[in-house]
């Protein structure tokens, strides 16, 4: 490995001899130290850079940019190539390590031991400075406040779940039968590309109230209708407790796209042959719907329902975009939210997030046995 | 019979595009109001809906009559041959010619509105205004109890809009690369503890991130990595990896082992092998997380709200903001509402097709 034993022609001039310097143990050693110092170091000014924050907007966010995806493919490299100058046997046991440790570390420290943190701080006070027991869980399931955030986000669960999944089915079904299939599905996909607070405002305009008097044109979609009707005009997400239906819909018209888009493909598995075969017995579209195409994507539709409950549970930008959780509307996350980051009371919100999980674990023991079924010799 | 057969199919046809077509119109609506709404001027946003932006049936002012003093406006009021009350008045009154009469304001105006109910055909002062004014903002100047000038600028969605590109950008290449590297680890390398680590990543995949806020945040606190960019990279990536890491390990497990055999044998190393070979064959699995995590992260308010806060805000949190503090500026609530929808929307059409193959392969997401 040493190649400055290696007399060459050229030894006397002074860059070959810095050159094979660096060919040397020590040389060797000494750029290990260097090359990642060097990164470390660039990698630091930008942090300073960025830090600092006195350059044009514009600028500071490419240079955000290029410092980021850069600074991680850097350390991937270096991190590599200094492995690579361990023994052989060495670095084959670490290299692994090279490509899986950032994630795990990552994933660690984000998601994994979060989890531990949270549960022992929902034993702990408001500070995180004393044990209370079970304090904050008697909060979490016993005080009206959560108890009206558990009615509500059943609301959420059932209603919002039912209609996004039959919506979906439905639009599924009836696509599948015309030419402008696409067409159709794209429309009532795109509202699963906009944001909860994006839709906030377009559902919040709809629902507006401009109240009642002489000359008073709504200017809000909903009481518009109404009043063309005949009706009197309402203020819709103040009315206790039916404006968690309203803010339902808002859900409803966002998830309905995704779950129409996954069965969709689904019902498309369907045999074409079973079909015919179905409909040469006799069988009208009804029979045919709920007899052979619903039992044969049942497990397609099990996992929508799965992904669109969990997905109910967790809701928040919606509620606290359009209502801030008041006039009997608050959810759980919003609880959580409010319990955490106004009250500053870490362990009724931790108790809270606790609850959130035990709420999902059945999904969670669920994925882990099919994967470990499907992957059995892994 | 084939030709009832045939009518049978034809009405069939015709109701399920019928129905269909309901549908996609009460789905459009919503966010055509907005749209419309976001180009009328503001005081015409408050005087009527924006469906009158459409051809329509309208009462339009023809002209202002006013009642003389010598008329007592506490009694009977007469005028164009009818008599009535200031309330009836108040409420509008029919006359004989056609038009509408209609009082003005309160009983001291003493002014008659003469209206004609005819038709009134498509706007035509639609405006940019509403999108100047949101975007960069107008500069506020005032003088506080101190004496102090202060200068604030409004809105400024121009600024929120570069914000929400840092933290999307990165946010979305970072757990991609991660992710990437793991998957290959898992996939390929062998390494002590390889089944477990991969259980418990997969167990993370519908973990509710509400359970990491409190903790991170005191973390962030103590790095003083809050409020900052890499605070809310790191963020975007801890909570975006299981999934990442999830559906690259499906795609990148399946790439033949013959491929890989081959090109160990030449001499390549795993990392050239990751570089030249992995990645150019992942790059449909990566477009598809990538789409995916890109409008997670653009959309996102929870995240943004609880690490970056007031300080380099989003697209998202400026939205939120206006409503919370303007909740009755139409005008500028849905001009900034559709900025925000722009980028996701060109993406998502554009690239619609690798996005739902993202979405069949894992539709978990915690």
């Amino acid at each position: 490995m040493n190649i400055s034993q290696t007399k060459s022609p050229g030894a006397n001039n002074p860059i070959t001899k810095i050159l094979s310097w660096f060919g040397t143990a020590i040389g060797q050693l000494f750029v290990s130290v260097l090359v990642p110092a060097v990164t470390f170091l660039v990698l630091w000014q930008g942090y300073l850079f960025l830090q600092r924050a006195a350059a044009p907007q514009i600028v500071q966010v490419l240079v955000a940019i290029v410092w980021g995806v850069g600074g991680v493919a850097l350390l991937y490299v270096v991190t590599n190539w200094l492995v690579m100058k361990l023994p052989k046997k060495i670095s084959k046991t670490l290299q692994p390590f090279v490509f899986v440790g950032p994630a795990v570390v990552i994933m660690g420290w984000f998601l994994a031991v979060p989890v531990v943190r949270s549960l022992v701080a929902s034993f702990r006070n408001y500070l995180g400075t004393e044990w209370v027991g079970l304090e904050n869980y008697k909060f979490a399931f016993t005080d009206p406040r959560m108890l009206e955030t558990f009615r509500n986000n059943l609301l959420w669960m059932v209603f919002g779940t039912f209609f996004s999944v039959a919506f979906g089915l439905l639009i599924a079904t009836l696509a599948d039968r015309s030419k402008a299939e696409v067409l159709y599905k794209s429309i009532i996909f795109t509202p699963y590309a906009l944001s909860f607070v994006g839709a906030g405002v377009i559902w919040k305009f709809i629902y507006t109230y401009k109240g009642t008097g002489i000359g008073i044109r709504e200017i809000g979609l909903l009481n518009a209708v109404v009043t063309a009707l005949g009706g009197t005009p309402q203020p819709w997400l103040n009315l206790t407790p039916w404006n968690n239906f309203f803010l339902i819909v808002i859900m409803i018209w966002l998830q309905t796209g995704y779950a129409m888009v996954i069965l969709s493909s689904a019902i498309k598995g369907v045999p074409a042959e079973l079909l015919e075969a179905a409909r040469i017995d006799g069988a009208n579209e009804f029979k045919i719907f709920f007899s052979i195409i619903v039992p044969y994507i049942k497990g397609t539709l099990l996992t929508v329902t799965t992904t669109i409950v969990i997905f109910s549970l967790k809701t928040f930008d919606i509620v606290r975009v359009m209502t801030g959780g008041n006039n009997g509307t608050n959810v759980i996350a919003n609880e959580f939210y409010l319990q955490s980051f106004t009250y500053n009371n870490a362990g009724r919100a931790s108790a809270i997030a606790i609850v959130l999980l035990l709420l999902v674990t059945p999904v969670i023991i669920n994925n882990v046995r099919s994967f470990n079924q499907q992957r059995r010799g892994f | 019979m084939a030709n009832s057969l045939k009518s049978h199919k034809a009405s069939q046809s015709f109701w399920t595009n019928f129905v269909l077509i309901v549908i996609c119109v009460l789905w459009m609506i919503p966010i055509l109001g907005i749209l419309i709404t976001s180009f009328r001027p503001s005081d015409e946003i408050f005087r009527n809906g924006w469906w009158n932006v459409f051809p329509h049936k309208e009462d339009v002012e023809v002209s202002r009559v006013v009642i003389p003093e010598s008329v007592d406006v506490d009694g009977p009021i007469s005028y164009g041959g009818k008599t009535a009350t200031f309330q009836e008045w108040q409420r509008g009154i029919q006359l004989d010619d056609g038009t509408k009469a209609t009082w003005y304001g309160n009983k001291r105006t003493r002014t008659l509105i003469i209206s004609e109910n005819k038709w009134v055909g498509f706007a035509t002062n639609l405006t940019l205004e509403n999108y100047k004014d949101v975007l960069t903002g107008k500069t506020i100047t005032y003088k506080n109890a101190q004496g102090q000038t202060i200068t604030r600028t409004g809105n400024n969605l121009g600024g929120a809009f570069l914000n929400s590109l840092a933290v999307t950008i990165p946010g979305t290449i970072i757990p991609i690369l991660i992710a990437a590297f793991a998957a290959f680890g898992f996939a390929w390398l062998d390494f002590p503890g390889r089944n477990v680590v991969f259980t418990i990543i997969v167990a993370l995949l519908v973990v509710p991130l509400q359970i990491a806020l409190v903790p991170i945040l005191q973390d962030y606190v103590k790095l003083e990595l809050n409020g900052t960019f890499l605070g809310i990279w790191l963020a975007h990536t801890g909570f975006g990896l299981p999934l990442a890491t999830y559906l690259l390990f499906n795609y990148i497990s399946t790439i033949p082992r013959e491929l890989l055999e081959s090109a160990y044998i030449d001499g390549a190393s795993n990392f050239t092998i990751f570089t030249n070979l992995i990645l150019p064959l992942s790059v449909p699995a990566l477009a598809s997380f990538a789409i995916f995590q890109f409008l997670w992260l653009w959309n996102d308010y929870l995240v943004a709200l609880v690490f970056l806060g007031e300080k380099n805000q989003t697209v998202t949190i400026a939205v939120a903001q206006l409503v919370g503090e303007k909740g009755q500026d139409w005008h500028l609530m849905t001009a900034a509402a559709f900025i925000s929808m722009i980028l996701p929307l060109v993406v998502f059409l554009s690239l619609q097709r690798y996005f739902v193959r993202g979405l069949m392969a894992g539709s978990v997401k915690g």
